[in-house]
């Protein structure tokens, strides 16, 4: 398994999180639960009309009441031009950022923002949103993303051009983007095959649905400088969106990061903050606003609803010789669906010579989609991993061994383009072929299915500092929110390098003024580029234990090598000399060259590609439509787990997360464009008694550009449970479900229908 | 608006604050008392995330008036660690890894503490049942049901 042969004294342990006991106590500070003297409630007031023009908003009366300090709408916002802003995954524009956050013209979906109030209590607050008088236009809105793309659909954005097609159109459309991802000809690729299947899925929007609701706290100074504390996956995406869309120099915002109750993708951009910074500056009191979860399910996030075709070739033995697929995604009512990255990953698990995807970018009437947790990538896997399952199965081929002929390996060159370097897919099917779960028995209206999945990682821009204290314990400060438990895996790395005991060493996560710039927590590149931001800065203050060791023994630095947590002589040709520990060279480093600090900020490349096989069992009640999760196995190649219960952890929450897009949550709108469900009661995430225990085999095909090997982790396991259940359906009651969710109404029509 | 004067017990400690009327009892731990441990993830009683034991019985705090505490006994998060002692649950959350980002679990350990207060040995059906109110995002539940009954069966001796 050890591809690098490296023997570890802290990589692969089970170490308590360093943030463990503030959590099991209570102590730890998350979005809502900082507080300030003479704080203000700030609220906002939100559109009830799914497509609106704002005649006019009168504000006189709420600014008249007793207790309100500030009502603010667009007006209050500069007027920010097109810039493109790289937040997540997917690049976006700051000014639909700052439309998003308060609507300037037009509302555009059922809970865009159009006014905001401070006042001094919560009940002020709500009485102000009342006697804000918005006169509206309400306009014919538009949901579907097929309606959306029809000439003479109503147009959600009235000057958005499609981009991507040649010529460029004249007129607007609501198509924001066409995407091609071309690698050989299909069309021969299809003409070779025995068999073909094509099929339609659609899906619905789903929430990433993180239980800490949206939170901030600001507070502005008189020299114009603001402090804001919230809770977000990158404090640096909150400092760079405030300062863009309220025109203020960067170094005037202060972000602290608060603990982040979940994200998943939904907290990679802005929504309250830019509002409560500009109450704060307006006022000169700090001010807190807090989401209810219906604003949460209103206005944030969440993942694209799709219609989607998959079309795969296939010859009498199992060789894949063409797939394509057409995807079109709902971006909301901005542009920036990560139909993108659907086209990227659909079939990136397969060594494929013809392979065409095209995706289309589409604005609805809904609120802006938002990264969820691989994004795209489970919508796409879901169709393609349903459609080769079918293929399988007309071919009278095992749906695993058909993925094993055609199985991605080192040198397969990706549908989008690279090669891949040394990937674990393969491995993944071997070990569901080894797992007991693959040739369990099953009873009565039980199925089992397999579904792989795919996701790229990234890398990207990480800071982190390593500080020795005078008694050898070690302070490391990064600069990603730690949303899973990246300080855990970031202090094994740090304790690995330095070879001290991991108690001695404390990770913290810097404020955007005390540690270097980093991008977000998203995007699977914690562990990978802040692991090798704090290698290096471990390494850096490696270097400096060296150098001071060789002052103590006035021997050259390169005579001097680092071991196990202590300085050696590198020969014995440098001489006799005890070694020195850490600590005691950190107590004599204030008399032999100051104190011991070691940095390094870098943007890390070479993330490792991921890749999973999920089994899932299912037991289908034909009765009442209900489908039951027996067991559920899931396996992926992690390149090294660092911490392997966090890499579990992952592997499980994701498939819970998929397992419940497959089955229940949906966006329910009705025919007024208004959202039905925006509360955790109708908006079904699964619970605790709707899962069994998840088994889960971590693969380690050691990542060549990463120093202990860390390909990441968080994204893969939630792109193939949709189809996982979808083909466990189809094997229980011989129904192929193409449409999410898999809800017990759908199955039981999908039931008549085959009846 | 008049505020009403309670008398309560929270974590064994007599307390005292005044409230609104429609405050609820989140709101009052939280905003009045500073006790920050109980989270706040929906306020219509769907999550869990506010858990507390009154008089013995796992209430969603959102759900309760802060002044229906008068006269009862309130334990929460914060006085589940006997002071440098971490209550098994709280010990076996973090030696199982049974938390990500951490924001559902003080209503997880407060919830099932009332239910090993109530059932020493619970099967995992029934852990799960039990913990059914309380929605977790991150771990789909697995650890956290090991660690509850890992807990159950260290305070079973």
């Amino acid at each position: 398994m050890d591809g690098q042969g490296q023997d570890f004294k802290w990589i692969g342990k089970r170490t308590v999180r360093p943030d463990g006991v503030d959590k099991v106590t209570g102590r730890a500070n998350f979005g809502a639960d900082f507080s300030l003297p003479g704080m203000l409630v700030g609220k906002v007031l939100r559109s009830t009309h799914p497509h609106a023009r704002i005649l006019s908003i009168d504000t006189e009366k709420a600014h008249a009441l007793p207790g309100v300090k500030a009502v603010i709408t667009a007006a209050d916002l500069p007027d920010i031009p097109s810039e493109e802003a790289h937040f997540g995954e997917d690049p976006t524009d700051f000014r639909h950022v700052s439309h998003n956050v308060m609507a300037r013209d037009k509302a555009l979906y059922d809970g865009h923002v159009v006014a905001a109030v401070a006042a001094t209590s919560e009940s002020i607050a709500d009485e102000a949103l009342g006697l804000i008088e918005v006169n509206y236009e309400v306009l014919p809105h538009v949901l579907d993303v097929e309606e959306a793309m029809k000439p003479g659909a109503p147009l959600v954005l009235e000057d958005l051009i499609t981009g991507g097609v040649t010529p460029t159109p004249k007129d607007p459309s609501n198509i924001a983007k066409r995407v091609q991802f071309d690698l050989g000809d299909t069309e021969a690729g299809f003409k070779k095959a025995n068999m073909v299947v094509e099929r339609r899925f659609t899906t619905k929007p789903v929430h990433q649905g993180y239980i800490e609701p949206h939170a901030v706290v600001a507070s502005t100074s008189e020299d114009g400088h603001t402090l804001v504390w919230c809770s977000s996956q990158g404090h640096f995406m909150i400092r760079a969106a405030c300062a863009k869309l309220l025109g203020l120099d960067v170094s005037q915002l202060r972000v602290m990061p608060a603990e982040i109750g979940g994200g998943f993708g939904g907290k990679i951009t802005v929504y309250l903050e830019p509002l409560a910074v500009l109450l704060s500056r307006k006022t000169g009191r700090p001010v807190k606003m807090v989401m209810t979860r219906e604003e949460v399910f209103r206005g944030t996030g969440p993942t694209s609803g799709t219609v989607m075709t998959v079309k795969i070739g296939a010859t009498k033995k199992g060789q894949i010789t063409a797939a394509e697929a057409t995807l079109a995604y709902q971006a909301g009512a901005f542009p920036g669906s990560p139909v993108g990255l659907g086209c990227m990953t659909a079939f990136a698990p397969y060594d494929l010579e013809n392979v065409k995807t095209v995706g289309f970018d589409v604005v609805v009437n809904r609120p802006k989609a938002t990264a969820y947790r691989a994004p795209g990538a489970p919508l796409a896997a879901f169709a393609a991993e349903s459609v080769l399952d079918e293929l399988a199965k007309a071919l009278d081929i095992e749906p695993l061994e058909l993925r094993e002929k055609n199985a991605a390996k080192e040198g397969t060159k990706a549908p989008y383009g690279p090669r891949f370097g040394p990937i674990g897919y393969v491995e993944t099917l071997q070990a569901v072929r080894d797992h007991p779960h693959y040739s369990a028995p099953l009873g009565p209206n039980q199925g089992r299915g397999i579904a792989s999945g795919f996701w790229m990682n990234f890398g990207g821009q990480s800071s982190a500092v390593v500080n020795v204290n005078e008694d050898g314990t070690v302070v490391v400060t990064l600069g990603h929110p730690d949303i899973g438990g990246s300080r855990a895996s970031m202090a094994l790395m740090a304790a690995e390098v330095l070879g001290i005991d991991i108690a001695k060493v404390r990770p913290i996560i810097g404020d955007t003024h005390t540690i270097g710039f980093s991008d977000i927590t998203g995007g699977s590149k914690v562990t990978f580029a802040s692991g090798m931001a704090v290698v290096e800065a471990a390494g850096d203050v490696v270097a400096q234990l060296r150098e001071r060791t060789a002052m103590i023994w006035e021997v050259e630095a390169e005579g001097v090598v680092w071991e196990d947590g202590h300085a050696l002589p590198a020969s014995t040709n440098v001489g006799e000399f005890e070694p020195l520990s850490l600590a005691q060279i950190a107590a004599m480093a204030a008399k032999i060259g100051g104190p011991i600090s070691g940095r390094a900020s870098i943007n890390a490349k070479g993330a490792g590609p991921g890749f999973g096989t999920h089994i899932c069992d299912v037991e289908v009640d034909r009765e009442t439509g209900r489908v039951v999760v027996l067991r559920y196995t899931a396996v992926q190649d992690a390149g090294r787990a660092i911490h392997p219960a966090y890499v579990e952890g992952q592997l499980q929450g994701g498939a819970a997360q998929g397992i419940g897009w497959a089955l229940n949550e949906e966006y329910v709108y009705g025919d007024d464009g208004r959202l039905q469900n925006p509360g955790f009661l109708d908006y079904r995430m699964p619970v605790a008694s709707d899962l069994p225990m998840i088994d889960t085999v971590i693969v380690e095909v050691p990542n060549p550009n990463h120093p202990f090997g860390v390909r990441g982790v968080g994204e893969v396991p939630i792109v193939p449970p949709l189809a996982a259940v979808a083909n466990a359906v189809e094997n229980a009651i011989g129904v192929r479900m193409a449409d999410l969710p898999m809800s017990p109404p759908h199955i039981l029509a999908a039931l008549e229908d085959k009846a | 608006m008049t505020k009403h004067h309670v008398s309560t017990t929270i974590n064994g400690e007599p307390a005292e604050f005044l409230c609104e009327p429609q405050q609820t009892l989140l709101d009052v731990l939280r905003d009045e008392l500073n006790l920050t441990g109980s989270k706040e993830g929906c306020s219509s009683g769907d999550c869990g995330a506010c858990s507390v034991i009154m008089d013995g019985r796992v209430a969603c705090a959102c759900l309760a008036l802060g002044v229906e505490a008068e006269g009862r006994s309130i334990e929460t998060i914060e006085g589940m660690a006997e002071g440098e002692t971490l209550h098994p649950l709280q010990r076996l959350f973090l030696e199982e890894a049974a938390l990500q980002c951490g924001y559902c679990t003080p209503g997880f350990l407060v919830a099932a503490k009332a239910l090993l207060d109530r059932k020493p040995d619970p099967t995992e059906t029934e852990v799960r049942f039990w913990l059914a109110g309380n929605l977790c995002r991150c771990t789909g539940y697995d650890k956290i049901v090991r660690a509850v009954l890992s807990a159950a069966a260290e305070m079973r001796g």
